[in-house]
């Protein structure tokens, strides 16, 4: 039997320069909504958030790192572990062996928020409100997405969609596999620095499974054993110290990656 | 039956697990699920074909290819253009979110007349024909008292035929007020006029370059052409490139740069010639090119080795001696190093002495005309129009001398001052500009000293916006006759700052005009054609259409099918040294047109002893800062330690917000001689002591409430400063005070 795919992200922390243009295609791509003050970032729904990081060093030893986080997709089945996945009393959440995707299907979703608490990186948010287009701007929604409602949380799906799109027309071609190129999410098609690499990390033949072998690649959280999908790529320690809690005078342990 | 407490609690309980193994839990969160979701007003967004159009974006100077994507006759996506010579799919932030702008509600739908007071927000709607005729009555009437001369333009750029269009409008009919929006472009222009002997725009090859000294300039914060700089900079991470950030800030460009530099803010002209001097001394420069293809030389030499010795620029910059030296050693010894300034985004024009200081270390190190070095690049000249036949009233109307005194005398390479038409305008009783008309650009918030340019503005008795959104100056105007958006007209687009490479691009109609707009380009024909006489002769096109067509010629077909065109014509880079200057030469100085090299510092605004502090703008990708609004999705990015609520935070050293008793978050007054703000304080160790800066792009009055009324304008708080040499603004900051609010 063929090796399940498993979508995964590699993000060159040394290339994001932090302009935030992952965090708009995202929500062009996926209907995201906005509102009038969105500077509460805990009511702001942003499937990709660029957070900044700083090394806590006074002047001038100070520096800064800018880290774009999407949904992790955690491993669940797949050795790991999906933090939303177990806690959803509505299975409205669900990881697929297929893909290694961990959906959300608003229809199903009743707003416990469950998931949210669950969800170790934030990745998760709530529409507290409906959302609303001020007049003619509803013009630009995408129909591959569907705009969610009130009482509903969203992450990111990896653009789902285009995933679904490409292997419509690969089965319309008389194809079953997607090449590297056929399926990329919004973020790694628009990052204008090339930081973002998206593919199947069980495949050999894309580039994130070369990438995620880079001695300085690392996860968020590694050691709550989530298996994320997205690896970190940064020369600077600091900043892959930062992808993890230690104690104040824990040396580094040695890694427990799972490189599937 | 009695019912007692056991049978009570059984009753309860077996009722309870009943319930619970029922369908009943499932089925009521299904329904909840359904019952919350089920509302109409949750829009469905109509399916059908998916098309593509390739066009330009023309938000900013950077000018990347883009694919619209639509379905049926709606946009729904902007992504960047593959193989475009510019950015190569890439897109930005501002990029991706201009859908928002058009389908925006910030859009001006119809002509619009003022009814009210200006600035009250009460408009009439009217058609086309009444809005048209209202401008040729105002303008026909100032002509005919002899008052051509005190008509203005403003404009966003002079390059293309739009802005060309206006110009040639403004000639026939007989005044020569036209001003364009200042940026680093006028300091370069005249750097290289000066040392290249062509006025030209700089051209970077930093793709092949391999160290990068920028002199402030936010290579990932919006300079030159934004996607491409990304990308070279995505370049020098993967190949080992250096860049080295000179800057009083940790910018994002200083924060992912090599090193950081945190200069004395003012100071970086300093350190260049401070870093020529160690080149000079050391002997680190190439003689090929120093004697080969340069005069001046020696009479740099004597500057910076009399003057910029490391100990001087050490007690000036503020940095250390041995890291001046460092420094210069490192430039001088890469293979293709290149030195650029304009600080930030280069919003500002700047000093011409820093400028020409800067560019001397890449003539020093003979990186010029060269692969990955710096070149001029010269316009494409496809705009051939016969020479504007003007009548006796235009004629005279030329011979008055500019408002802004540009071209005069004391600045007579300096093509536009806007910065001097404030004081030119309110310096009389009755206003030297009895029109004006702005397209392309947003004065009210952009120019420095805001509420001076508000009160000039107020005494010009008849102002024309032809903006698309409803911007401060459309705000303020009497008369707004709204130009199709970017997505929704044909246009040519020059070549973007700081590309090597000549390209014309084409931005055309990715969707139906939305609204009752016109193009601007058709506009002004029309307006020319109403006008008659020589006026309409100098239009002999039927509309803007035609006159593009016919403008490219052969290049039409080639921007309709490929949506660029590089330009064939070109000098290659490698191996041509000629110059066009008097000397034939790469000139440091001229002796015999008594051009000597020199530099003069900048002095800001301000008693030191009543504001200590030292304020600086800086440029925030996430927000727009020019004529264009930031659109939602940017605002959305924003940080909240940059905006939070309608509260924008200054970034302070937390050594002198300790001094000063100011927490993190705190609210404050900041006060300069120009005016006062209120913010909150954000205590950040990525800032020089003594520092305070504030993000460009908010405290806009206009646009839509996703922007309006947050945080402040830095504009409101800083006033222009003139560089001696120019004449053009070259503020870099002011003196300041932050006190407890």
């Amino acid at each position: 039997m063929k090796k399940d795919k498993r979508y995964g992200m590699v993000i060159d922390l040394d290339k994001c320069t932090g302009c935030g243009s992952c965090m708009a295609a995202c929500m062009a791509e996926n209907n995201v909504p906005f509102r009038e003050d969105e500077s509460n970032k805990l009511l702001s729904i942003t499937w990709m958030r660029v957070y900044k990081l700083t090394n806590g060093k006074p002047f001038p030893e100070t520096d800064v790192c800018y880290l774009p986080r999407p949904c992790m997709h955690c491993g669940g089945q797949h050795e790991g572990h999906s933090p939303c996945v177990s806690v959803c009393p509505a299975t409205a959440t669900d990881y697929s062996l297929k893909t290694g995707i961990v959906s959300q299907i608003y229809t199903r979703c009743f707003g416990c928020r469950y998931c949210m608490a669950s969800c170790p990186y934030h990745a998760r948010y709530f529409n507290w409100w409906d959302p609303v287009w001020p007049d003619g701007m509803e013009k630009y929604l995408n129909p591959k997405v569907s705009p969610r409602m009130r009482g509903v949380v969203e992450k990111c799906s990896f653009c789902f969609h285009r995933y679904q799109l490409a292997k419509e027309k690969a089965y319309i071609q008389g194809r079953r596999e997607l090449a590297e190129d056929e399926y990329q999410t919004s973020c790694t098609q628009a990052c204008p620095a090339g930081a973002i690499t998206f593919g199947d990390l069980n495949n050999h033949k894309h580039s994130v499974y070369k990438d995620k072998k880079n001695p300085n690649a690392f996860r968020l959280l590694e050691r709550l054993g989530t298996n994320p999908k997205v690896y970190y790529i940064s020369s600077r320690a600091w900043v892959r110290r930062a992808g993890d809690n230690y104690l104040r005078n824990e040396a580094k342990p040695a890694k427990a990656v799972q490189h599937g | 039956m009695k019912i007692g407490r056991r049978s009570f609690l059984s009753f309860l309980i077996g009722g309870a697990a009943g319930t619970a193994l029922s369908p009943m839990p499932l089925k009521l969160t299904d329904d909840s699920a359904i019952w919350t979701q089920m509302w109409p007003w949750t829009p469905v967004p109509e399916d059908g074909e998916i098309s593509h159009v390739n066009s330009t974006c023309t938000l900013c100077p950077g000018h990347c290819g883009i694919t619209v994507c639509k379905i049926n006759d709606r946009a729904i996506k902007i992504e960047g253009m593959k193989g475009h010579p510019v950015n190569d799919g890439g897109i930005c932030l501002l990029g991706v979110s201009g859908l928002q702008l058009l389908y925006g509600p910030t859009r001006v739908q119809t002509p619009l007349k003022r009814v009210g007071a200006r600035g009250s927000g009460r408009w009439e709607k009217i058609s086309w024909e009444a809005a048209v005729s209202e401008v040729v009555k105002q303008l026909g009437d100032l002509r005919a008292e002899g008052k051509s001369h005190s008509v203005g333009l403003i404009t966003g750029s002079d390059r293309g035929t739009v802005p060309q269009l206006f110009a040639r409008f403004m000639t026939a009919y007989g005044s020569n007020n036209v001003m364009r929006t200042p940026s680093m472009r006028d300091s370069y222009e005249l750097t290289l006029q000066r040392m290249h002997g062509t006025r030209a725009l700089p051209g970077f090859d930093f793709e092949n370059a391999d160290f990068i000294l920028s002199f402030g300039s936010g290579i990932i914060d919006g300079w030159g052409s934004p996607v491409r700089m990304f990308k070279a900079f995505s370049g020098w991470r993967s190949n080992h490139g250096k860049v080295v950030q000179i800057e009083p800030r940790l910018s994002r460009t200083a924060a992912k740069s090599d090193r950081w530099i945190p200069v004395k803010p003012g100071t970086e002209g300093v350190l260049a010639l401070g870093l020529a001097h160690v080149i000079i001394k050391e002997a680190l420069y190439s003689s090929d090119f120093i004697d080969n293809y340069s005069v001046g030389f020696e009479d740099l030499q004597r500057l910076v080795l009399d003057k910029y010795s490391p100990d001087n620029v050490a007690a000036i910059t503020a940095i250390d001696q041995k890291d001046i030296v460092t420094l210069a050693r490192d430039f001088a010894a890469a293979s293709k190093p290149l030195a650029i300034c304009g600080r930030g985004r280069g919003s500002v024009s700047g000093s011409l002495d820093e400028f020409m200081a800067v560019h001397a270390l890449n003539a020093l190190v003979g990186n010029i005309n060269k692969k990955g070095g710096v070149r001029a690049v010269s316009e494409i000249d496809y705009i051939n129009w016969p020479e504007v036949q003007m009548d006796a009233v235009a004629a005279a109307g030329m011979q008055h001398e500019r408002l802004d005194g540009a071209g005069s005398k004391n600045h007579p390479d300096t093509r536009s001052l806007l910065n001097r038409l404030p004081a030119a305008i309110s310096s009389k009783e009755e206003s030297s500009l009895q029109a004006l008309l702005v397209t392309g650009a947003n004065p009210l918030y952009t120019m420095p000293g805001s509420t001076a340019v508000k009160k000039a503005m107020a005494g010009i008795p008849f102002v024309v916006s032809f903006s698309s959104y409803m911007d401060e100056t459309a705000q303020n105007a009497d008369l707004i006759l709204p130009n199709h958006t970017y997505l929704e007209r044909f246009e040519d687009v020059p070549t973007p700052f700081g590309l090597q490479q000549p390209v014309t691009s084409l931005a055309r109609p990715a969707v139906e005009p939305q609204f009752n707009t016109q193009h601007v380009g058709d506009v002004v024909i029309r307006i020319a054609k109403a006008l008659g006489g020589s006026i309409a002769g100098a239009f002999p096109w039927e509309g803007y259409q035609t006159c593009l067509k016919e403008t490219l010629g052969n290049k039409w077909e080639t921007l309709m099918t490929k949506g660029f065109r590089l330009d064939d014509n070109d000098r290659a880079f490698a191996g041509q040294m000629t110059f066009d200057t008097p000397s034939g030469k790469f000139e440091f100085a001229n002796k015999e047109t008594g051009r000597m090299p020199q530099f003069s510092p900048i002095k800001i605004e301000g008693d030191e002893k009543l504001y200590p502090l030292v304020l600086v703008p800086y440029d925030s990708f996430r927000l727009a800062g020019g004529y264009i609004g930031t659109p939602p999705f940017a605002v959305k990015t924003v940080e909240d330690t940059v905006l939070k609520g309608k509260d924008v935070f200054v970034e302070l050293n937390p050594e002198t917000a300790r001094a000063l008793r100011l927490r993190e978050g705190q609210h404050a007054i900041l006060s300069t001689p120009r005016g006062q703000a209120k913010v909150k304080v954000h205590w950040f160790d990525g800032i020089r002591p003594g520092v305070v800066a504030l993000p460009r792009g908010l405290g806009h009055t206009a646009y839509d409430k996703y922007l309006a009324e947050k945080g402040v304008n830095f504009n409101e708080l800083i006033g222009p400063v003139e560089d001696p040499g120019t004449g053009c603004d070259a503020a870099w900051g002011i003196m300041a005070k932050l006190s407890k609010a």
